[in-house]
């Protein structure tokens, strides 16, 4: 429903929200969850848009390899995808780093970027991964969570972040 | 104090950005005009109660802090 013209004048002009996801970076990726869910439940359009390190954020935890040809699969193995899996962009410590973080945030009752995404999910976020860097990658429709859009490109992006708040993470 | 609270979210202990988001989830099923009232310690929440508001239109009857936790009365568009 298309709120009367007199309400955009009293409430930011920007009612829609563009996450160009390309980190998939702990310590990126959950910026990008809070910035959706909140967007989200401001009233807010919420798309993320998954590209490139981004995309493994939607990769099913339990998968380990991902990929078709040995290139592909050898990004995966360098990296495991995964929310679960993910690593810190600076202090990473050969995974202690990330342990450390999960265990501060749990102590501050901060929640993880895994429930982030279920709440983005529920909260009706749109979450679309980007189709070239998908093929680039390997990976498959059935390696990635439920609850996704169909895959897009750039200019499906561009189109949709035309008259939104824009950013990349 | 004649204000009749519909639903009371309870937000104690949660962190930023949870307080706004299960409010957003919490005031979807209440009539519009009733009234809100939610409870966190997030010092922070201050701040986003009332951008949260202003966003979405809904009314921030009260603010205040007691004890360590903070009311929030929201009346709903």
């Amino acid at each position: 429903m298309v709120a009367p013209a007199h309400e955009h004048e009293e409430h930011p002009s920007h009612r829609k929200l563009v996450i160009i996801a390309w980190s998939g970076e702990l310590d990126k990726v959950w910026p990008q969850m809070i910035l959706a869910t909140t967007g989200a439940a401001m009233g807010m359009d919420t798309t993320i848009f998954f590209t490139f390190w981004g995309l493994f954020s939607l990769v099913k935890n339990e998968k380990h390899i991902t990929g078709e040809n040995w290139m592909q699969k050898m990004v995966a193995m360098m990296d495991r995808p995964g929310m679960e899996h993910l690593k810190l962009g600076k202090m990473n410590f050969v995974g202690a780093g990330p342990a450390m973080m999960k265990k501060l945030a749990k102590e501050n009752n901060v929640a993880s970027p895994g429930e982030l995404l279920q709440m983005a999910v529920d909260l009706g976020v749109k979450l679309v991964p980007c189709q070239m860097t998908m093929d680039l990658l390997g990976l498959k429709r059935e390696d990635m969570i439920d609850g996704l859009g169909e895959p897009a490109g750039a200019t499906a992006m561009l189109l949709e972040a035309q008259d939104a708040i824009t950013l990349f993470i | 104090m004649s204000m009749q609270i519909s639903k009371t979210l309870d937000l104690k202990g949660l962190s930023c950005p949870l307080p706004i988001v299960k409010t957003a989830q919490g005031i979807k099923d209440v009539v519009s005009g009733e009234l809100v009232e939610a409870l966190a310690t997030d010092p922070g929440s201050v701040a986003d109660f009332a951008a949260w508001c202003k966003s979405t239109g809904n009314e921030l009857v009260e603010s205040g802090e007691e004890g360590g936790v903070y009311r929030f009365v929201i009346k709903k568009k």
